[in-house]
């Protein structure tokens, strides 16, 4: 497992180096998108309406930081991930369409994205979820926020960083998806689980929600 | 006699300590997870939990930027003499703490979908109420509770003849099928009930017992004790990266189920338990959980 240290904006060669388990770490430019700001990007981009940010090559974190007007500067006090598994339906078609390389979150992303990581030279990344003082330390500065009508935790977030991280690779550009390794292990553990509060092999099968 | 107004500014500072400081137990469950690992990833996973934990502390931020929905559990005696006002100084002093530490906003219209830009709306913060017969004295025990891991919660009713294994089940799965997704190591709440209302808010108070704690009852000790073991053998590990531990501990509450009912509430926290409690008696305001508090004042 290697450790890598990119700067934005990062090109589908560095990104292509990046193997599940490796470690990286950003310094440049992070730009945060949520729920309301992917379907709003993608409204956007529908239209043929330019973002205020242009994406290529650069590194999108699901992120909905604390906050902290300073005259008229912004300062983020905490900024660790939010669950990526919710914006599964919007990211493939962003991949495609903005040119983003490196994507940030917690929690691992579906095979829509894997296939567009695969597809169009990406990795999926997670930084440790909750750890929001951690990632707040190396950002060093908002350069600007856009959006902000959608709410703090919402807004499209421009942020300077240096050396973010650790960022685990989980999906990597040739569609390998870490999340998938471990879950074949975990559902090969599951029995090990029953077995422990006792239920035996043919009340396993029992689905509580089939009742009636 | 302690006033409205310092029963107010407490409440706040117990509510900014409790987004920013971590507390002793689920620290120690983290050490030991951290000490006991050998999975390459989850070790680097929960090194960098324990780092953030320790910077939160040093530059007195949230330690995690999802400061959560504001829950309040009160014990109050029958004879408390802000009782009456507590709602109006509970809601005020998050929008102090909400303000002044500063927390996330993170109320939002059930409807409209307009966040309320400082941790009130309908029905938040949610308080929960117990009264304590010829008292004087009150408990408060905020609870900042994570979104993301509100993810894997349900209650279920299960026919009783599945009995306490087919409950147990429930949870298990619910761990199983969430995976990464609410920040685990986790802390396991189950309730166990009549109702799935019953159940659920059960499961809910579970969380608030701390890391270790059992419940007085040796059978039902027990049954935690199993659990805590069976989603630990799941493998998913800190953040769902394989490893010993996914979960930092298990507990369950309990009511007496209906003969033809036996419902289930799971309730799942993220590694970052955030749970104070402070007494308030007579004369002054103690805290219990984060007691540095005690010498500041």
């Amino acid at each position: 497992m290697a450790e890598y240290h990119f700067t934005t904006p990062i090109s589908e060669e560095q990104v292509k180096l990046l193997k599940i388990g490796d470690i990286l770490f950003i310094s440049g430019t992070v730009l945060s998108l949520r729920d309301a700001g992917h379907r709003r990007a993608l409204e956007y981009l529908n239209k043929g309406k330019p973002l205020p940010v242009n994406f290529s090559g650069m590194a999108l974190y699901h992120v909905g930081p604390v906050v902290k007007r300073e005259g008229d500067r912004w300062r983020v006090l905490s900024a660790g991930p939010t669950t990526s598994a919710r914006l599964e339906m919007y990211e493939a078609e962003f991949i495609e369409k903005t040119g983003v390389r490196v994507i940030i979150g917690k929690g691992g992303m579906g095979s829509k994205t894997t296939e567009a990581c695969r597809r169009f030279g990406v990795v999926y990344t997670i930084f440790t979820g909750g750890a929001g003082a951690l990632a707040a330390k190396s950002i060093e500065e908002v350069e600007r926020v856009e959006w902000l009508d959608l709410g703090i935790p919402e807004a499209l977030w421009v942020m300077r960083v240096r050396e973010f991280g650790p960022l685990t690779v989980v999906i990597d550009s040739n569609g390998e998806n870490f999340y998938d390794n471990v879950k074949k292990e975990v559902e090969k553990n599951l029995k090990k689980a029953y077995s422990i509060i006792g239920l035996s092999q043919n009340e396993e099968g029992i689905q509580a929600e089939k009742w009636s | 006699m302690v006033s409205r107004e310092v029963l107010k500014d407490k409440i706040a500072t117990m509510v900014s300590a409790t987004a920013i400081y971590l507390a002793d137990d689920v620290k120690e469950a983290l050490k030991k997870a951290y000490e006991r690992e050998d999975n390459v990833v989850a070790k680097r996973v929960l090194k960098s939990i324990l780092d953030n934990v320790k910077i939160a502390e040093e530059e007195k931020r949230p330690l995690c930027q999802d400061t959560g929905t504001l829950i309040y559990y009160i014990k109050a005696g029958e004879n408390f003499p802000l009782l009456g006002e507590l709602p109006a100084v509970i809601r005020e002093a998050t929008i102090e703490a909400t303000a002044s530490t500063p927390l996330r906003p993170n109320a939002v219209d059930v409807i409209t979908g307009k966040n309320s830009g400082n941790n009130t709306g309908e029905n938040i913060p949610w308080i929960e109420w117990e009264i304590i017969p010829k008292s004087e004295e009150a408990e408060i025990t905020v609870m900042l509770k994570g979104g993301g891991s509100e993810g894997p919660s349900l209650a279920r009713t299960i026919p009783p003849s599945l009995g306490v294994k087919g409950a147990l089940k429930v949870a298990i799965d619910a761990i199983f099928e969430a995976g990464a997704k609410p920040c685990p190591p986790v802390i396991v709440g189950v309730g166990l009930g009549p109702t799935g209302d019953i159940a659920m808010k059960l499961a809910r108070r579970a969380l608030l017992r701390r890391i270790g704690e059992r419940h007085p009852r040796p059978d039902v000790a027990e049954l935690e004790d199993k659990l805590l073991r069976a989603v630990n053998a799941l493998g998913w590990g800190p953040q769902g990266v394989g490893g010993y531990t996914t979960a930092l501990d298990a507990h369950i509450e309990i009511a007496h189920r209906h003969p033809a009912s036996l419902a289930v509430g799971v309730a799942v926290n993220c590694w970052a338990l955030r749970v104070s409690t402070l007494r308030v008696t007579k004369h002054e305001v103690k805290f219990l959980t984060h007691r540095f508090l005690n010498a500041e004042a």
